[in-house]
């Protein structure tokens, strides 16, 4: 084990101290000289025709600045399939449809402004049931594809389709067979800090957009894309981040309102803030979609799998944004958790009037997973073996490579479910049962090291040091809140041989990053790492090579001091040759010195020596330190067949939870959830704990109490009193077990972890739940009211 | 807009406050003070955000109508560190544990603790979670909060 200074320590957040002070600047605390404030005006129906809109009275209210409909701004198309515009002016599609802005100096006149606007509709035919949706002679969401050709059906034109093996045949080889229909819900990603932008141009139309987005370089292109249709070709495009208050996969896409502050500060030549409130956040933001899944798999007398054959159908919404793109993730779990020769998965994405969906932490594997490991729990019972053995029959091994073609080089999941077993007491508790107890388990495979879902997936780095020692750190991704200042600045000053906090990082801003894919996908320790390691070893050559030449004019002067000082003093017979090669020096702890003598009495410098005595010189010789790094690892783009390596790596886990069922209440009590994750190596223990429990939270509110109530397309519980977010009140007894396999492509061999901890986590209490009572609820979350109704139907000799 | 002059002690000063009449202290905080550490996370009282402590107890200032505050003394995040900038326990404990993500939640999650310290400097895991029920936390699952709450409890004795 190499003996690191600062990486696999607990360095406290101490870079975030402005957090804890008050000091940090969200986006809500933002203010820009002349700053304007815009609001939305909604629709008020899940599908009409506009008949008309009069915003006349708007504008003419005291302190209003601009009032934009439809009409006013060009008809530009945006979203990943095309298939809105910024402002709606024919026809809304879903309650939160955007039908006009208003800015104003302040906040509450922009209110008043949008009350002011009359707007007249023609109800349509809505539908709001994707399978309903997907009948033939529905109601149309669209009636027209993005080009304006007429379309026939809801169903998106996203073929969603994994297909490896011979299905026929192993259905015949397998000698037990399951089949579940289990479906998950709406979520919503719950950001402390609800979403908002400030938009402000210069004088020669160039764009300065503050905005919390954890794809700084993707706002760019679809910027930039827009700004083509609207004039504005050309225009640079810089976008910053605030503080950011939460992120969890909603500021993936560039949302509507940011297009509406772009349009409204154009139209009044100031900066214009848009910052939604909480309900807004609730009914306007795209949240994670419904899902319904029929899985089947099989296995032989072994219990080994044979075959997975699952077709989804996704509740898409009115339009589309990343929430389209989930089945590319469900691929994963579906063809890749345990091992299973034959798969076919199949997702249809499904327009609906219901609101549009995005991206949340886990992407779409939360639901998938759910799905597998439901089905999982089912087959094992069927085959009449302990769900932790069957689990471990089909576990992942390192070597493999999956039917996705995804190669598995480090993995942990043995260790991960046999720590599970243990910390659980897993054999004991199963031979002596006690009556409503159970014990469930689920495990999860995630990408961690880097996600190729666009052509780079590069990550790029600067470093640069003063001629103090200290160093800047130019970051291409984001923080929004992951711990990535401190990691960060663990790895700098372990490779570069500072101190952590000598390190100052610049998150977010595209005008001074080079460029990344994002922080997304759980890939920022692995790729912001790995860069860091490239650029921090260009700059210490840097330094060493400075280090040779100086050294020994710092000692040579140091002498000649103390010869004036003192006439008697001898120099001393010194071995230049020591450092004489850059290869010879190292630098640790903010010393320079050579690595056969580390505390040579003359040749120890400190860092800061080295960089103030290269920096102040004399005409062509004075040096600075700087480097950069752009990382972009030998991955692969999923192919038209859905297959290919698209991570370096791969994160796997398993959680087990043990419940306590109250038949009379329905209640669920979690009495212990033990969260086993493979992270190739901790870079901070104690931040690291932070993802497992804040995920492992998370995950709890998805598989026992959140859901965004939408009938008939309306948000029905736009509000934390009435989404049942998990509070302290909640107490899980969560118990990370780190399991560190040293990954050998992460940086000092860690892995991603961001999402891992939410994915297991439903579907470990769901089973857990059927392993107390005997009902399996296969519909998230699992509420009172459901186990009752389950409990009712299993005494009334229903099969469930 | 009608205004109200309100006079009250903020942060150990005292100050004055001529703001509109239907204010809240939160508003007033963020907008006339430009004290911004208090964040609006709900504006209705559910969320926590905006907790500061008001004679000292632990108040959600978007629901607190500003001409409530004269005579009173309103202690925000902004207020309890040092004036040479060290940090108060609590403040350091957060840090020190990681009961920080986002941040988002932090400054009311700070002044709840504080509320609850400054009343039992030795409470037990119920009481910390109970002082921090109307706080929300997407980011942590509480539990380093907690027990950031339990360190800054041993920090100050």
């Amino acid at each position: 084990m190499p003996d690191y200074l600062f990486v696999g320590k607990s360095i406290p957040r101490t870079i975030e101290a402005d957090k804890v002070t008050g000091k940090a600047v969200y986006i809500n605390d933002l203010r820009r000289p002349g700053m304007l404030y815009g609001k939305i005006l909604y629709s008020t129906h899940a599908h009409a025709r506009i008949k008309r809109i009069d915003a006349s009275k708007a504008r003419r209210l005291q302190g209003v600045r601009a009032v934009l409909t439809g009409r006013d701004i060009p008809d530009v198309r945006v979203g990943f399939l095309k298939d809105q515009t910024v402002l709606k002016k024919d026809v809304v599609r879903q309650f939160r449809d955007e039908v006009a802005a208003v800015a104003a100096i302040t906040p509450e006149i922009a209110e008043e402004a949008l009350s002011l606007i009359e707007v007249e509709y023609e109800p349509l035919p809505a539908v709001f049931d994707p399978i309903e949706a997907m009948k033939e002679g529905a109601p149309l969401v669209h009636e027209t594809d993005a080009r304006g050709r007429p379309v026939k059906s809801n169903i998106l034109p996203l073929p969603w389709k994994f297909s490896v093996g011979d299905m026929e045949q192993a259905r015949k080889e397998a000698a037990f067979v399951t089949k579940d229909h289990v479906s998950t819900t709406w979520v919503n990603q719950c950001c402390m800090g609800t979403s908002g932008c400030v938009a402000e141009f210069d004088q020669s139309n160039n764009l300065t957009l503050y905005s919390p987005t954890n794809v700084i370089f993707g706002h760019i292109g679809r910027i930039s894309e827009y700004f083509s249709r609207i004039g504005l070709a050309g225009k640079k495009i810089r976008v910053v981040n605030p503080v950011v208050g939460g992120s969890f996969g909603t500021k993936l896409d560039t949302d509507i309102y940011e297009f509406i502050a772009i349009q409204l500060a154009l139209n009044t030549r100031k900066p214009v803030k848009i910052l939604f409130d909480r309900e807004e956040e609730f009914r306007a933001l795209p949240p994670r979609q419904p899902a319904v899944f029929t899985i089947e798999q099989g296995c032989d007398r072994e219990g080994r799998l044979v075959f997975r054959h699952c077709e989804a159908v996704l509740d898409n919404g009115a339009y589309t944004s990343w929430g389209a793109t989930t089945p590319s993730v469900m691929i994963m779990p579906m063809s890749s958790l345990y091992r299973v020769p034959n798969v076919y998965f199949k997702a249809t994405c499904v327009y609906t009037n219901n609101i549009y969906a995005q991206a949340m932490r886990g992407y779409g594997n939360p639901q998938a997973t759910f799905a597998v490991e439901t089905s999982m729990d089912s087959l094992a019972e069927a085959a009449g073996i302990d769900p932790a053995e069957f689990r471990l029959i089909n576990r992942n091994q390192p070597g493999d490579e999956t039917p996705m073609n995804l190669k598995i080089t480090s993995c942990g999941l043995e260790e991960c479910i046999r720590a599970v077993k243990e910390r659980l007491q897993w054999d004991e508790k199963k031979k002596a049962r006690q009556k409503t107890r159970g014990l469930g388990m689920a495990s999860l495979i995630h990408v961690a090291g880097g996600a190729r879902v666009t052509k780079s997936d590069g990550h790029g780095i600067m470093v640069k040091l003063d001629e103090f020692g200290h160093v800047d750190v130019i970051e291409s991704g984001t923080d929004q809140g992951q711990g990535s200042p401190t990691v960060i600045s663990q790895i700098v000053a372990e490779a570069l041989g500072v101190r952590p906090e000598d390190v100052f990082i610049t998150f977010g801003d595209t005008a001074l990053a080079l460029w990344d894919a994002g922080t997304h996908a759980s890939r920022h320790t692995f790729m912001a790492g790995n860069a860091a390691l490239i650029a921090c070893a260009k700059a210490k050559r840097q330094i060493l090579d400075m280090a040779v030449d100086i050294i020994p004019k710092i000692v040579k002067l140091n002498f000649k001091r103390m010869k004036r000082k003192d006439p008697g003093f001898a120099e001393p017979d010194l071995d230049y040759g020591l450092i004489a090669d850059p290869e010879d020096l190292d630098i640790r702890d903010r010393m320079i010195f050579p690595k056969k003598e580390p505390d040579h009495p003359y040749f120890r410098v400190p860092i800061s020596d080295i960089l103030r005595n290269g920096l102040h010189v004399g005409i062509g010789e004075s040096r600075v330190v700087a480097a950069e790094a752009f990382y972009d690892p030998p991955t692969e783009m999923l192919n038209r067949e859905m297959k290919g390596n698209l991570s370096m790596t791969y994160a796997f886990g398993t959680t087990g939870v043990e419940v306590e069922v109250d038949e009379e209440t329905g209640d669920v009590r979690i009495l212990n959830l033990v969260a086993a994750h493979d992270v190739g190596k901790a870079m901070n223990p104690t931040l690291l704990l932070g993802q497992i429990y804040g995920a492992g939270y998370t995950g709890v509110g998805y598989g026992l109490t959140e859901e965004i109530k939408v009938r008939n397309g309306r948000v029905m519980n736009p509000s934390f009193r009435d989404y049942q977010m998990l509070t302290a009140m909640d107490v899980v007894p969560i118990e990370p077990v780190i399991v560190e396999p040293d990954d050998k492509d992460g940086p000092y061999g860690a892995k991603g972890v961001g999402e891992p901890g939410l994915v297991p986590t439903a579907p470990a209490i769901a089973n857990a739940v059927y392993d107390a009572i005997g009902v399996r609820i296969r519909d998230l979350p699992i509420t009172p009211e459901k186990i009752l109704t389950a409990l009712k139907q299993k005494k009334g000799g229903m099969n469930v | 807009m009608k205004k109200v002059s309100v006079s009250f002690t903020l942060n150990g000063d005292p100050v004055t406050a001529d703001v509109p009449v239907t204010w809240t202290l939160l508003k007033t905080l963020r907008e006339y003070f430009e004290l911004t550490g208090a964040k609006e996370g709900c504006g209705v009282g559910e969320c926590g955000a905006c907790t500061v402590l008001v004679d000292g107890k632990a108040v959600n200032s978007c629901l607190y109508p500003i001409p409530e505050v004269e005579g009173r003394s309103v202690t925000t995040i902004e207020g309890i560190a040092e004036k040479d900038g060290t940090l108060h326990p609590i403040q350091k404990a957060f840090l020190e544990n990681n009961g920080v993500q986002c941040g988002f939640c932090t400054s009311g999650m700070i002044m709840s603790a504080k509320a609850l310290l400054d009343q039992n400097p030795d409470p037990s895991e119920e009481d910390i979670r109970k002082s921090i029920a109307g706080n929300f936390c997407r980011c942590t699952g509480y539990v380093q909060i907690v027990e950031s709450i339990q360190m800054a409890a041993k920090l100050k004795e």
